[in-house]
C-alpha cells in the first residue's frame, strides 16, 4: 500500500513539473512580441535610402493647421487612427470636440449631433482665427473618417497666395451659384479667406442658415467673394475624394452619373483616370482603411520603379 | 509524511530534468511555428543598400538583365474574374506572363492544358514555361487570387546566381518536408525548373498521378520532387525578417497588426518591399495597383541603385 501511494506521488510530481514547464514555455512565447516595440514619432521613422528633404522643406514654406471634426465617442474608435497616421505631419492638428480632454481635444462651445454641424464649423473657425491666425498659411477642415495627405496638398498649395481669398476641395455644383467645396474629402481656406468667414459672421453677413456645414460655408464664402480654387493635378484628375478609392478606380464600362458622382462640378471621370497619384484626401475610411492607406501611400513601395507621372 | 513528500518531490526533479533535456533537443512543442524554429528553413533576403551602392554601372545594368521573370499564372474559369483583375494589373510586370487554363474560356486568352487535376496542370505549365524561356532565367508560379509586385521579387534575386538552384516563397513545414506555400506565390530559379524537369521523368520519386488516395496538393508534391534533386524551399524576406510572400490580404495583415501593434500599425505588420498578398478580391486588387505603382507623397525620394520602366499600353500604373 504504501508502495503505491509513493509511486502515485512520484508520478504526480513528474506530470505537475512537466505541466509545469509547458505553461511556464508557452507563456513566455506569447508574452514575447514578434517585433520590438517602442514609441515612435512618425517623422523619425527612417526607410532606407529615402530622402525627405523636399518634403520638409515645403513643410517648412507651406504650413498647414488642421482641425479635424470630431466628438468625444469617436475618439477611442475612430479619432485615434487619424492621430496616429496623418494628424501628425500637420504643422499643427487641432481636435475639436465638445469637450475638452487629453486626447488631445479642443472644446468648442457646441453640443454634439448632425444640427449642430455647421455651429461646430462656425466656433471651430473663429477659434483657429482668434489663437492661431499667423501660425499657419493655409487652413484645413476634415472629419475624423478623412485621410488626408499633407506633402500633396502642401504641394498643391505651394503655387498659390494666400493672402488671396481662395478656397480649395472637391467643387461641388448644387445649392450655392458659384458651388461649394465637399466637407467629408475636406477643405482649405487661405488666411485672407478665414478672415473673411469670421468677418462675415462678425458683420452678420453670414449667418447659420443651414445645418449642412459645408454648404453653409460655401454659402458664406460666395457671400464674401472667396474664389473658388480649381483643385486638379496637371492631368485634370482629381485630388480631393469624397468616398473610397474603390467608389473611383473600378474599371467600368461608360454609363451615366452614378449617385456619387452627381454634385461633381468637374465631369467625373471613373477608373483609373479619376485620381491623382498625388492624391490630397480620402473619405468615409475606418479604422483599418486608415493604416491601409498610410501603407500604401508612405510604405509600400515597388523597388526601382520610375514613376508615369511626375507632378513638377 | 516526510518519506510521501520525498517521493513526489524525486518525481518533480525528474520531470524536470527531463523537460530541459527535450527543450534541449528542442523537439518540445512540435505544432508551434514558432521564432525558435525559423534557423531550421533557410532565410533569403535581398542584398543591402550598402552592396548595392558598390556595384558599377556596368554590373548593375548586367544584372537588371539577368532579372528576367517569366510568370506562370495558373488560372480556371471558376476565377473568371481575378484572372481578368491578374491580367490587366500586375501581370503586366512581367517580362513575360502566360495564363495557363485548365479549359479555355471565350472571355480570355489563356493557354489551355486541358487538363483537370491540378498536380499534372502545374507540370505541364512548368515544362511549358522552360521551353519558351527565351532569355528569362527566373520563373513565378501564381494563382490569379494573389496579387505580385514583380520589380520586388527581382530586388530580392538581383544577386542570386539563377544557374543554382533556388526555390523561394513563403515556407512552411509539414512533417520533414520544408515547402513554399502555393497561396503566396513560388519562385523559382532556371537551374531549379531545369532538374525540375529531369526528375519530373522518374515515375517513382515524382509521379505525375499520384495514388488517388494519398492526393498531396501540389505544392507538396512540387517540394517533394524538388528536395529529391536537392532543391530546397528558402523563405523570402526582408533585412528585419518581416516575410516578403503573404497569403493574407493587407487589410487582414493590418487588422491583425491593430490588435497586436497599436502603437505602431504599419512599421511592425507590413514590410515596404512586399512581394505578394493573397485573398484580395478583385477591386481590392485594382486599388492595390494604385496603391503600389502610383500613390505617394511630393517630396519623398528613393534613390534606387536600379531602374525599371512601367510597361507599354497600361494606364494604371
Amino acid at each position: 500500500m504504501r508502495k503505491l501511494k509513493r509511486s502515485i506521488l512520484f508520478l504526480s510530481g513528474v506530470a505537475v513539473s512537466v505541466l509545469l514547464s509547458i505553461t511556464y514555455s508557452h507563456v513566455l512565447r506569447t508574452l514575447t512580441p514578434p517585433f520590438a516595440m517602442h514609441a515612435r514619432n512618425t517623422y523619425t521613422v527612417r526607410h532606407t535610402a529615402e530622402n525627405r528633404r523636399a518634403a520638409i522643406d515645403l513643410s517648412q514654406k507651406v504650413r498647414v493647421l488642421c482641425w479635424v471634426m470630431t466628438q468625444p465617442q469617436n475618439l477611442e474608435f475612430r479619432t485615434r487612427h487619424v492621430r496616429d497616421t496623418w494628424g501628425k505631419r500637420c504643422n499643427i492638428v487641432l481636435y475639436m470636440s465638445s469637450k475638452e480632454s487629453d486626447f488631445p481635444t479642443v472644446r468648442l462651445n457646441v453640443s454634439e449631433g448632425r444640427s449642430q454641424l455647421y455651429w461646430k464649423t462656425i466656433r471651430a473657425f473663429q477659434h483657429i482665427h482668434k489663437h492661431h491666425l499667423d501660425d499657419a498659411d493655409w487652413f484645413l477642415k476634415a472629419d475624423d473618417d478623412t485621410f488626408v495627405v499633407l506633402e500633396n496638398l502642401r504641394y498643391s498649395l505651394s503655387e498659390h497666395n494666400t493672402e488671396e481669398p481662395l478656397y480649395f476641395g472637391r467643387r461641388f455644383v448644387p445649392f450655392v451659384a458659384q458651388g461649394y467645396m465637399s466637407g467629408g474629402a475636406g477643405y482649405v481656406l487661405s488666411k485672407e479667406a478665414l478672415r473673411r468667414f469670421v468677418k462675415g459672421f462678425a458683420d452678420g453677413l453670414c449667418t447659420h442658415d443651414t445645418e449642412i456645414e459645408d454648404v453653409g460655408l460655401g454659402r458664406c464664402m460666395e457671400t464674401m467673394k472667396v474664389k473658388m480654387g480649381d483643385s486638379r493635378d496637371v492631368l485634370g484628375r482629381q485630388t480631393f475624394h469624397p468616398y473610397p478609392p474603390d467608389y473611383y478606380l473600378l474599371r467600368q464600362l461608360p454609363r451615366p452619373r452614378p449617385w456619387y458622382l452627381v454634385y461633381d462640378h468637374y465631369d467625373p471621370v471613373e477608373g483609373p483616370a479619376c485620381c491623382s497619384d498625388s492624391a490630397i484626401s480620402f473619405h468615409y475610411i475606418d479604422a483599418v482603411g486608415m493604416h491601409t492607406l498610410e501603407y500604401y501611400t508612405y510604405h509600400l513601395r515597388p523597388y526601382g520603379y520610375k514613376y508615369r507621372f511626375n507632378p513638377d | 509524511m516526510m518519506s510521501e513528500g520525498s517521493s513526489f518531490m524525486k518525481g518533480m526533479a525528474l520531470g524536470g530534468l527531463f523537460c530541459l533535456v527535450m527543450t534541449y533537443f528542442e523537439t518540445f512543442n512540435p505544432g508551434t511555428h514558432s521564432e525558435g524554429h525559423l534557423h531550421l528553413h533557410h532565410h533569403l533576403k535581398p542584398l543591402s543598400k550598402e552592396e548595392l551602392q558598390k556595384l558599377s554601372e556596368g554590373q548593375m545594368s548586367a544584372l537588371t538583365q539577368q532579372v528576367g521573370v517569366y510568370c506562370l499564372i495558373m488560372v480556371t474559369p471558376k476565377l473568371l474574374v481575378h484572372w481578368a483583375t491578374a491580367n490587366d494589373t500586375w501581370s503586366k510586370h512581367c517580362d513575360k506572363s502566360v495564363f495557363y487554363t485548365s479549359e479555355s474560356s471565350k472571355a480570355l486568352e489563356a493557354f489551355d492544358l486541358q487538363e483537370q487535376d491540378e498536380w499534372a496542370r502545374m507540370r505541364k505549365a512548368i515544362k511549358h514555361a522552360f521551353e519558351n524561356a527565351g532569355e528569362l532565367r527566373w520563373f513565378f508560379l501564381a494563382r490569379p487570387t494573389t496579387f505580385a509586385i514583380i520589380e520586388n521579387l527581382k530586388y530580392l534575386v538581383l544577386d542570386k546566381d539563377s544557374s543554382q538552384p533556388f526555390y523561394i516563397g513563403h515556407t512552411e513545414k509539414s512533417g520533414e518536408l520544408d515547402y513554399v506555400e502555393y497561396d503566396s506565390g513560388i519562385v523559382l530559379s532556371y537551374e531549379a525548373v531545369r532538374r525540375l524537369i529531369e526528375i519530373f521523368k522518374d515515375e517513382d520519386k515524382c509521379p505525375e498521378r499520384g495514388n488517388a488516395l494519398w492526393k498531396m496538393p501540389e505544392e507538396k508534391q512540387l517540394a517533394t520532387c524538388l528536395k529529391y534533386s536537392g532543391v530546397f524551399a528558402e523563405n523570402g524576406e526582408d533585412a528585419q525578417g518581416k516575410g516578403l510572400f503573404n497569403k493574407k490580404s493587407v487589410s487582414s495583415m493590418i487588422s491583425d497588426s491593430m490588435g497586436q501593434n497599436p502603437a505602431d500599425v504599419v512599421e511592425a505588420c507590413c514590410p515596404d518591399m512586399a512581394i505578394t498578398f493573397g485573398g484580395m478580391s478583385p477591386s481590392q486588387m485594382q486599388v492595390l495597383m494604385y496603391g503600389v505603382y502610383r500613390l505617394r507623397p511630393y517630396g519623398h525620394d528613393f534613390h534606387d541603385s536600379l531602374t525599371f520602366l512601367p510597361p507599354k499600353d497600361s494606364d494604371n500604373d
